[in-house]
């Protein structure tokens, strides 16, 4: 089962100002495996995310996060001085919680609007993108005939698959999904989960879930962080049936969470 | 809400309330009541069409008024201002609200309200004896020679160049309004939400990118408002207007010579006006600046309640 | 990288520098006129802003020691007469507004408010020379305060409003879960945790009128002299700034710099306060 690592984190540990959003006790290592999909569990403020969002560099943002440590994409570490991070969050690309759909513009436009940025002007191409990418998203079918129409018009469920459209027509390597059906009702996360399945053999997913359940159906490796730790990793079957760690145990069988 | 009115005290107070509080509503049909009636006069005598669009205001010979030499440098001044205002508007807002330092932003938004809180006249001191003579010396006088040389066609739009004209009232007027455009279009950015700086930011998008992509498009009503209510306030500018714009009853066709606004004509001549008809054109003046007011400080206001829903659905 | 060819990252970092350094531009230029006019302020009227300005009263051009006192005085006077005319109406517009948010009224009140705070002022004098001036027969000081107090009212309802939607909803809740009615609640328990807001706003709507010249051109008129009765022409500081300003006298020139001084430091100083008080709450 020799895997191919596609990300990996390496003594990874995020401050903000003193305190250790994750990575405490040495940092975390934890391997992403190529075409598979990695969720992060465990209960809130337990690092999850802000593991999650070291990833594609997003805490550049934050004038008061630290990120030690590193993150190796295909062995190059992102952190390394000189890389550009827009770089990096082209090849990782990210969906948030809550449906984030430019409301001001067309569903045609939302999803070409990565490809744009980089100067891409030929009709044609970005029409085979756009269609390409809303395939990619199960989408399609259903707003094919009104690509045209707002993208402020579609259900919560659909602006998420849009938004998940959009993240794919820049033809990502990784795609982060942060607790991505936390605001869809059940038909929609439904829809979302069954299209990670197929999703997965184009790009490396990670997904950050409060929803055991949803962990435990989608995912092939499975991480549980608790209180800036990562306690356990292994393949999800693995840490839902045999965990290791007396904690994991605890929060998989419902006594905190 | 029957229940919270039953106790007689709290109705008493409700309606003393009420009362009072109507004076806001008493106040703007008052004065447009008392305008109509005060300019009726004039209105009469001339048409409503007449008094707007005519274009001899002479309260000594004829004894004719028509306002239009007023209207037009109105619109021209407060349109020209608000142009030269946008762009520095906007600049300052996006800085203030999303790349200078906190500290940097609290200082840039005190000065902000500085600005806006300048009495007019004060600006209008600076106009008179720094910025007109500067102008008139380095930039008029200059263009004037050059013109004269070499392009004479340009002269007659030209002017004379006195440096009290209309240049310079459109170029004071930036300065005054700017903290109108800068505070509503900084709020509009301040609440674009997150999640949409960084979906732009995930798609690998540069600083200005995500500026140009996720936030000012959101931000557009606050902004459009803010350039309303900008060129409210340039509108109905009047002190210092009056002190740099040379105060001429003729049509506004030339950059450097005189002109007049709504405003400024009424603050020239209504101390001085004795006969009742120059007195009520004057304030038929009053009553058509009301209604040009109102109509910009509604649509103002209009755009500003219809940003509001649109940033609440992208929430 | 042929990565970063593709990404057109050196064409998208070109603009990017570009478009930082035009809003950086437009933000200096936003600002240049402002320190333009205080640094003038400064190097043209500091000289004449000595003891006898603010004791003295206006003399006639050409002679020496003479000051602003009656301008001063009689800004005090308009605008706080002003201020006293505005009060119930603007503050029981603003109790309205937020302690009874569904009252019918309230759209249009706010609507009617907001707009009136843009109208140009001096039709807020032209309102005060209607209703004062011709009936009384001449100008005065209490002409001007109504012009002034018309002034203020949209801007005393919009400050009210604000400050009090900021109390906290348990304050109210709590009132009246101790059996206390509405108008109780709101006099004794609302507008007094209100407090530092609404002096901040009384003060902001004081210090606006009291830069305001246009209403008062022709309503309380200006006065060369010292005049403590309202029914008479009053000067303010604008109004003689304004008079000094068009003079053809030097040192009346500078006495209109000195005047703006003052005038400046009124405003920065209640700007200030606004700020601080804000902060705490």
């Amino acid at each position: 089962m020799s895997q191919d690592v596609h990300m990996e984190s390496k003594n990874l540990v995020v401050r903000y100002g003193d305190r250790i959003g994750v990575g405490v006790k040495g940092g975390v290592n934890l391997p992403l495996y190529r075409h598979r999909v990695t969720a992060l569990i465990g209960p809130s403020g337990c690092g999850k995310t802000t593991f999650l969002r070291a990833l594609n560099r997003m805490h550049d943002l934050t004038p008061t996060a630290k990120v030690e440590g590193e993150v190796l994409l295909d062995g190059e570490n992102i952190y390394a001085p000189g890389v550009d991070p827009v770089l990096v969050r082209r090849r990782v690309g990210m969906v948030f919680q809550k449906p984030t759909a430019f409301p001001t513009m067309s569903i045609y436009d939302n999803v070409a609007a990565g490809l744009k940025l980089v100067g891409i002007r030929d009709r044609k191409r970005l029409d085979e993108a756009v269609e390409r990418a809303l395939r990619g998203a199960a989408l399609w079918d259903e707003v094919k005939d009104r690509l045209r129409a707002p993208a402020s018009g579609l259900s919560g469920g659909q602006q998420q698959r849009l938004t998940i459209a959009r993240a794919l027509a820049v033809e990502p390597e990784v795609l982060l999904m942060d607790e991505p059906t936390a605001s869809l009702d059940p038909i929609s996360t439904q829809a979302i989960e069954d299209l990670l399945l197929t999703l997965k053999e184009q790009v490396t997913i990670v997904i950050v879930t409060h929803n055991m359940q949803q962990a435990a159906r989608v995912s092939d490796y499975t991480a549980f962080f608790l209180n800036g730790e990562m306690v356990e990793f292994g393949p999800t079957e693995t840490l839902f049936t045999k965990p290791q760690d007396p904690r994991t145990e605890a929060y998989i069988t419902g006594r905190f969470g | 809400m029957k229940r919270l009115y039953s106790h007689f005290g709290d109705r008493v107070f409700a309606a003393f309330l009420l009362l009072l509080g109507l004076g806001v509503v008493v106040l703007a049909l008052l004065m447009a009541y008392e305008l109509y009636r005060g300019g009726s006069l004039a209105l009469n005598r001339f048409g409503l069409l007449g008094f707007a669009l005519g274009r001899e205001w002479d309260p000594v010979i004829q004894k004719t008024f028509g306002a239009w030499p007023y209207i037009l440098g109105t619109v021209i001044v407060s349109l020209s201002s608000l142009f030269l205002s946008f762009f520095p508007a906007l600049a300052t807002a996006i800085f203030a609200a999303e790349y200078a330092p906190r500290w940097l932003a609290q200082g840039l938004n005190f000065l902000l309200d500085l600005m806006a809180a300048v009495p007019s006249v004060v600006y209008g001191l600076w106009g008179i004896f720094i910025l007109a003579p500067w102008l008139r010396d380095h930039v008029q006088l200059p263009l004037y020679m050059w013109a004269a040389e070499h392009a004479s066609w340009l002269v007659p739009f030209l002017g004379v160049p006195t440096g009290y004209g209309l240049m310079t009232a459109i170029l004071i007027l930036p300065s005054m309004i700017v903290p109108f455009t800068a505070a509503l279009a900084r709020d509009a950015i301040a609440l674009v939400p997150r999640e949409q700086r960084e979906a732009a930011y995930a798609l690998g998008a540069t600083r200005w990118e995500v500026m140009r992509l996720a936030i000012l498009p959101l931000a557009r009503g606050g902004i459009v408002a803010g350039a309303f209510l900008a060129l409210a306030r340039a509108i109905g500018e009047t002190m210092a207007v009056t002190m740099v714009i040379g105060n001429s009853h003729k049509l506004p066709y030339t950059l450097f010579g005189g002109a007049a606004t709504m405003p400024s004509v009424i603050a020239n001549e209504f101390t001085e006006a004795v006969e009742d008809l120059h007195l009520s054109a004057l304030i038929a003046v009053g009553f058509l600046l009301f209604w040009v007011s109102m109509a910009v400080n509604f649509t103002a206001a209009w755009v500003l309640r219809r940003q509001e829903r649109l940033v609440k659905g992208a929430v | 990288m042929s990565l970063e060819k593709e990404l057109a990252l050196r064409r998208r970092y070109r603009v990017e520098r570009l478009m930082m350094a035009l809003i950086a531009l437009g933000t200096l230029l936003a600002f240049l006129i402002l320190f333009l006019v205080l640094a003038y302020a400064f190097l043209k009227g500091a000289g004449a802003l000595n003891l006898d300005f603010f004791l003295k009263d206006m003399r006639p051009p050409g002679e020496t020691g003479g000051g602003l006192r009656q301008a001063i005085v009689g800004t005090l006077i308009v605008d706080g007469l002003g201020l006293l005319i505005a009060l119930p109406f603007g503050l029981a517009a603003g109790i309205l507004l937020a302690e009874y948010p569904d009252h019918p009224i309230n759209p249009y009140l706010r609507l009617l408010s907001d707009t009136l705070n843009g109208m140009p002022a001096i039709l807020f004098g032209l309102l005060a020379f209607i209703l004062v001036v011709k009936p009384m027969g001449g100008f005065s000081g209490l002409s001007g305060a109504f012009a002034l107090g018309f002034l203020m009212i949209p801007i005393l309802a919009r400050s009210t409003e604000g400050v009090l939607s900021l109390v906290p909803r348990e304050i109210r809740e709590a009132g009246l879960a101790l059996g206390l009615p509405r108008w109780r609640v709101i006099l004794s328990l609302v507008l007094p945790t209100a407090r530092a807001g609404l002096i901040t706003g009384v003060l902001l709507a004081f210090a606006r009128a009291a830069g305001e010249a246009a209403p008062l051109l022709f309503t309380a008129f200006g006065s060369p002299l010292l005049e403590l009765n309202p029914l008479k022409p009053i000067d303010t500081l604008p109004l003689r700034l304004f008079a000094y300003a068009i003079s053809p006298y030097d040192d009346w020139h500078q006495q209109a710099w000195a005047a703006g001084l003052v005038l400046f430091a009124l405003i920065t100083l209640t700007s200030l306060l606004a700020r601080l008080a804000s902060r705490r709450f």
